[in-house]
């Protein structure tokens, strides 16, 4: 697997935060440098007390006056660079959910329909959250990290060059050694992310299907799967916790070899060759002690370059979703009329889901205004995908869909979906009240028009017989309310929104036939002056409508309306004759 | 939290070793600069190169050593971590598969998979550092300060040390004491982020249809920007913690510079002591820092483990079926006696004073409005909710005395909302029956009529459905959903409405099937008039209550309610003037 940066494309992000990240560098200056200078001043107190009646306290009074003005500083200065930095990833971190999410919302349905939303989910939460944990690390040990090995070098440097030397030639060695085991390990990182996200899928199935799986006592069966599955992520897990784990002692290892050549060097130079004899031992001390604490930043920085590592991989996944592409908005777009829909064609329409599987081959109908088209015919024979083309959710192969005579791709999305009201048999609710739910069509709606779609599609007796009626807060999904209830809320809004087109797919197939009678003059009422789509399998919903299509493989083989269809004596009235076999 | 350090137990070889390796690296550390005094008293001092060299080598097997133990203390502390996380998932997964209805609906799905998710990361990274630092850090933070006060010989300068000790570890517990609720705030944030990614992504039609996608952009940068907030709170008192223990360090080294200056004034130190004092103190800083970050980690993970704790410690009300009792009533086959059922606790009744027998073979249609209570009825027959107030007896026993597990075996539902796995058709089938065989599910496809379909399919058994079973019609979905049904072998069948999105054709062809099925008490629930009034029985609910309980003919003479059922189902066929 390729090593890729995808650092530069997380760039646009950091770009607001300059300011930020500007005062956070000049903390981490501040904080370095007085711990850097810090020790000097004990030194120099030190240097003061020299020895019985040999203490000169006028000089060590202010030292330490300045010993405390500095903590404080350090202190104040470092608590600051905390909430800098962490601000810093945390609002980065949010900016990319944001971003993702608003990108998202313009991914077209074919991508979606595609990916599993575990994932998508996982990418979105779990690897920002890396990619957040990997910025924070960055931040905080990359510059104090830079500062303090600038600065213990410079100090080296005017202490003894030969032995500087000897430090500045070894210890790229630590780094090559990070780096070296860091490109290993953002391969085992990407796979574990990757594991991750399988593995939030399979919850998220497992959590939706629930009652499936306690019906049919399959838990066991699918915790089997989930250990083999949590078995491999384990493995996974522990190489690249492990092997990114090796950085921190490999670096330390090489600090140590440095440590003990400083030592050496300096013993020999003094000793062996007389080269230095100036060399004291209070330098060599002094000299040891910077090069241990040189050994540190290192050391950090080797961490922080595998979590940036971690972060890496988060970003490739989180990136990956923006490697779809957006759906194309009309630029110049002619708005449709938003009372008057004169009609709508379908002229000559091609479409496939997959390139060699054709779906809808050679599809024209003509709608006028105010007329109620219902669509039948066996499953997979194209309704639905129809619907989609109809919303815009694909976009057709070749051939033309229009609305008032304007091609639905010259207007934009919002204008045209705006002109639908769609009631399918996958009910969508949201956590939140049912008041809320209802009125998710029309956000200024009044109470009274919401109570009032409420009783025209059925729906307000059992909403009064909830704890808190309309307020009451139902869960994700819908929470406890019956399939049924669910789908009529689901007509409510649209009964409140009343958009001047209908689609009803199976809009009522879990209602129960009575309030369905009665919903659907409330539907008729509605529909009135409006162009309706109804798909249906119970025919007793078709037969007022104006024409009936009923389609085959893409195809449309029958056309007209009840009476002519029974006529005909074709597949209609096969289906139809159907319903009342005893 | 504490229950679930179990998980550790498997791995109690790489707790002790783990840390103990790490602690003898520790050592070798400090063993260093004893060395190197050795090096500069006998090498530089006596002027002998050689024993500058061979200390040299010394230092660097030191080196080898240490960087050995290091590497397997990180070793030991992955393998316990992962372990820890990976078992912890195991067992949080399975009890979120047994979960009852209720508690899912009270809990939400969300927090479920944050808790399985991002909860159990955040643990793994805690043990993760714990089994490296716990016993280091202390360690020397301790070592120091007994070194400091033995060298010193003085009660003063101890106590400055004890006092530094003690006032960190406080500043430590105060801190971790406040931050858990807050990550445990951070966390619960997350949940709503969760859910908000969740809906969008399943409710992506219905919102483009309504072109909400600004409004759910708004919604959801109101709970990221929500988040971010918090835990931006919690950062600044989190950050405090190093600076803190920062100052506690040095204002203690002015403390022992003053005195120690003034002991060296008076004679009773000498320079040296003082030096090495304040290397120690120095030491302990280092420590201690990272001891701070140290605890972050740790406090997160710990507010982590509650939220996971709190999961498994879920007492799921009566619902969890565990106990096996036996018992054998004489009764007829299937009793509700004086049932009452309510969702809520207080709630309304979503049934009302139930008293029905039915025997063995017989079947039962079911039938009655939207809301009415038909689903309740017979999922009270799985188990999956326990009647709030009488009896229900199945086949001689009270429900409460079934397990999950033998009730599911007696009882299969075939629910409405037909729910398919990702995987095979083949896979599909087999949760329904592990052992059935290719011939077997073929049975049960032509019977649910899906064997048709399922032969068009690429593969046929083999065919791969998506997760959602969105490659598949919602009639499609249904059928396989009924084959899967028909595969498990449970004396009591329901079908809970389970071919609605059937047509007609397709639905009479299925109900000849279901109705030819031998030794099997079967149980319809049905909007349609027509796929029950074949029943044996049927049972019309309306409001929670039973207010008819006979055969198709009895019931259109006395009962008004079914013949407006049937009478409004059959309002098309008199409108086209053709008699039923």
């Amino acid at each position: 697997m390729e090593k890729k940066n995808n650092f530069k494309k997380l760039l646009p992000f950091v770009k607001p935060y300059i300011g930020l990240i500007i005062l956070s560098i000049f903390f981490a200056i501040l904080s370095t440098f007085g711990t850097i200078y810090l020790p000097i001043v004990i030194k120099d107190v030190i240097n003061n007390a020299l020895g019985q009646n040999n203490v000169f306290w006028d000089n060590i009074y202010p030292k330490l006056l300045l010993i405390i003005i500095i903590n404080i500083v350090i202190a104040l200065s470092s608590w600051l660079l905390g909430i800098i930095n962490s601000r810093i990833s945390f609002n980065i971190s949010r900016d990319l959910r944001k971003s993702t999410f608003k990108y998202i919302q313009n991914i077209p349905l074919s991508y979606l329909d595609v990916h599993s939303s575990g994932d998508i989910l996982s990418r979105l939460i779990q690897d920002v959250e890396t990619i957040s944990d990997g910025l924070l690390l960055g931040l905080t040990n990359l510059f104090t990290g830079l500062m303090t090995i600038i600065g213990t070098l410079i100090i080296m440097l005017i202490l003894n060059v030969y032995v500087a030397l000897l430090v500045v030639i070894l210890t790229p060695l630590s780094l090559f050694i990070a780096n070296f085991i860091s490109k290993r390990t953002y391969r085992l990182f990407k796979q574990q992310a990757d594991k991750k996200g399988e593995q939030t899928s399979l919850i998220e199935e497992a959590i939706t299907n629930q009652k499936v799986i306690q019906a049919y006592n399959y838990e066991s069966r699918l915790i089997d799967n989930f250990k083999i599955q949590n078995e491999q992520l384990r493995k996974i897990s522990l190489n690249a916790l492990f092997y990114s784990s090796l950085v921190n002692p490999s670096t330390r290892f090489i600090n140590n070899l440095i440590y003990a050549s400083v030592g050496v060097l300096c013993g020999l130079l003094a000793t062996k060759w007389n080269q230095i004899a100036i060399i004291d031992v209070g330098l060599i001390s002094a000299f040891l002690s910077y090069a241990s604490s040189f050994g540190k930043p290192f050391n950090d920085l080797s961490i922080t370059i595998t979590e940036l590592q971690n972060a890496n991989a988060s970003l490739e996944r989180l990136f990956e979703i923006y490697d779809a592409e957006q759906e194309e908005e009309c630029l110049n777009p002619t708005l449709i009329n938003d009372d008057e829909i004169e009609n709508i064609k379908i002229d000559d329409v091609y479409f496939s889901y997959v390139p060699e599987q054709h779906l809808i081959e050679g599809f024209s109908l003509d709608v006028k205004k105010g007329q109620t088209i219902a669509i039948v015919g066996p499953t997979g024979c194209g309704k639905t995908t129809f619907i989609n083309l109809l919303m815009r959710f694909y976009v057709v192969n070749k051939g033309l869909i229009s609305i008032n005579n304007i091609d639905i791709r010259n207007t934009t999305r919002k204008d045209l979906r705006k002109q639908f009201g769609m009631v399918l048999q996958d009910t969508w609710l949201f956590s939140g009240t049912i008041k809320d739910n209802i009125r998710y069509g029309k956000e200024d709606a009044s109470d009274e028009e919401i109570i009032n779609a409420c009783k025209i599609s059925h729906c307000h007796s059992f909403i009064m017989q909830l704890e808190n009626g309309y307020d009451t807060i139902i869960g994700e999904e819908g929470g406890s309310l019956s399939q049924g209830q669910k789908q009529l809320l689901c007509i409510a809004r649209v009964m409140l929104s009343k958009p001047p087109i209908l689609i009803l797919d199976e809009a009522t197939s879990s209602i129960d036939t009575r309030t369905e009678i009665k919903v659907q003059d409330a539907f008729l009422k509605l529909m009135e002056g409006r162009t309706t789509f109804i798909v249906a399998h119970r025919l007793s919903t078709i037969q007022k409508a104006d024409v009936i299509l009923v389609l085959k493989d893409g195809h449309i083989i029958e056309i007209g309306n009840h009476q002519t269809l029974l006529k005909q004596g074709g597949f209609y009235k096969k289906l139809y004759e159907s319903q009342f076999q005893k | 939290m504490k229950k679930l350090l179990k998980h550790l137990s498997k791995y109690k070889k790489e707790c002790v070793l783990g840390p103990l390796f790490k602690l003898l690296e520790a050592c070798f550390d400090l063993l260093v600069p004893v060395i190197m005094i050795y090096l500069i008293d006998n090498g530089i001092k006596q002027n002998n190169p050689t024993i500058i060299l061979q200390t040299g080598g010394i230092l660097v097997l030191l080196a080898i050593v240490g960087f050995v133990c290091c590497v397997i203390a990180q070793y030991f502390a992955a393998k316990a971590a992962t372990g820890f996380a990976s078992s912890v998932r195991e067992e949080l997964y399975e009890k979120m598969s047994k979960l009852s209805f209720s508690s899912l609906d009270k809990l939400g799905q969300s927090t479920l998979m944050t808790r399985l998710t991002s909860d159990i990361q955040t643990m793994q990274n805690g043990i993760n550092l714990f089994l490296r630092l716990f016993l280091r850090s202390p360690f020397i933070i301790l070592g120091a300060s007994v070194m400091a006060s033995i060298v010193s010989k003085s009660y003063i300068i101890a106590l400055i040390f004890a006092g530094v000790v003690i006032l960190a570890f406080a500043l430590v517990f105060f801190i971790m004491l406040w931050t858990i609720p807050k990550y445990k705030k951070v966390q619960s944030e997350v949940d709503e982020v969760v859910k908000s990614t969740r809906e969008n992504l399943t409710g992506v039609r219905v919102i483009r249809a309504f072109s909400k996608e600004q409004k759910e952009i708004g919604k959801y940068d109101f709970k990221t920007d929500h988040l971010a907030k918090t835990q931006n709170k919690v950062a600044i008192i989190s950050n405090a913690l190093n600076p803190i223990a920062y100052v506690i360090v040095n204002l203690s080294i002015a403390g022992l510079l003053y005195f120690g200056a003034k002991y060296i004034d008076e004679g009773i130190l000498l320079q040296g002591v003082i030096i090495s004092i304040v290397n120690y103190m120095t030491q302990i800083v280092v420590e201690l820092i990272k001891l701070a970050n140290f605890i972050i980690q740790v406090t997160k993970a710990i507010a982590s483990g509650d939220r996971i704790q709190a999961m498994i410690n879920l007492t799921d009300d009566p619902m969890l079926l565990n106990n096996n009792v036996d018992e054998h009533i004489d009764s007829p086959y299937i009793c509700y006696k004086n049932v009452n059922f309510s969702y809520f606790k207080n709630g309304d009744n979503a049934l009302n004073d139930i008293n029905l027998a039915i025997n063995k073979g017989e079947i039962i249609g079911v039938i009655g409005g939207t809301g009415s209570g038909k689903s309740t009825l017979v999922n009270l027959l799985s188990g999956f909710y326990l009647p709030t107030s009488g009896e229900l007896i199945i086949d001689g026993k009270h429900i409460e005395n079934y397990s999950r597990k033998e009730i599911r075996n007696k009882t299969t539902i075939i629910l409405q909302k037909a729910q398919l796995f990702k995987g095979t058709i083949r896979d599909n089938m087999k949760v329904g029956n592990e052992q059935a065989s290719d011939e077997q599910i073929f049975e049960a496809l032509r019977k649910s009529q899906s064997e048709e379909f399922v032969l068009t399919k690429k593969g046929q058994l083999d065919y791969q459905i998506e997760q959602g079973a969105r490659n598949l019609s919602g009639g499609q979905r249904q059928r396989l959903s009924i084959a899967r049904g028909l595969l498990s072998n449970g004396d009591i069948l329901v079908f809970d409405d389970s071919s609605s999105a059937l047509d007609y054709a397709t639905e009479a062809k299925l109900r000849k099937e279901i109705f030819s099925l031998k030794d099997k008490t079967i149980f319809i629930v049905s909007q349609r008039s027509s796929t029950v009034r074949n029943a044996h029985k049927i049972i019309v609910i309306d409001h929670g209550m039973i207010v008819g309980f006979d055969n198709h003919d009895n019931l259109m003479k006395n009962c008004p309610i079914y013949q407006e059922i049937v009478l409004s189902q059959n309002k098309e066929v008199n409108e086209n003037g053709k008699e039923e």
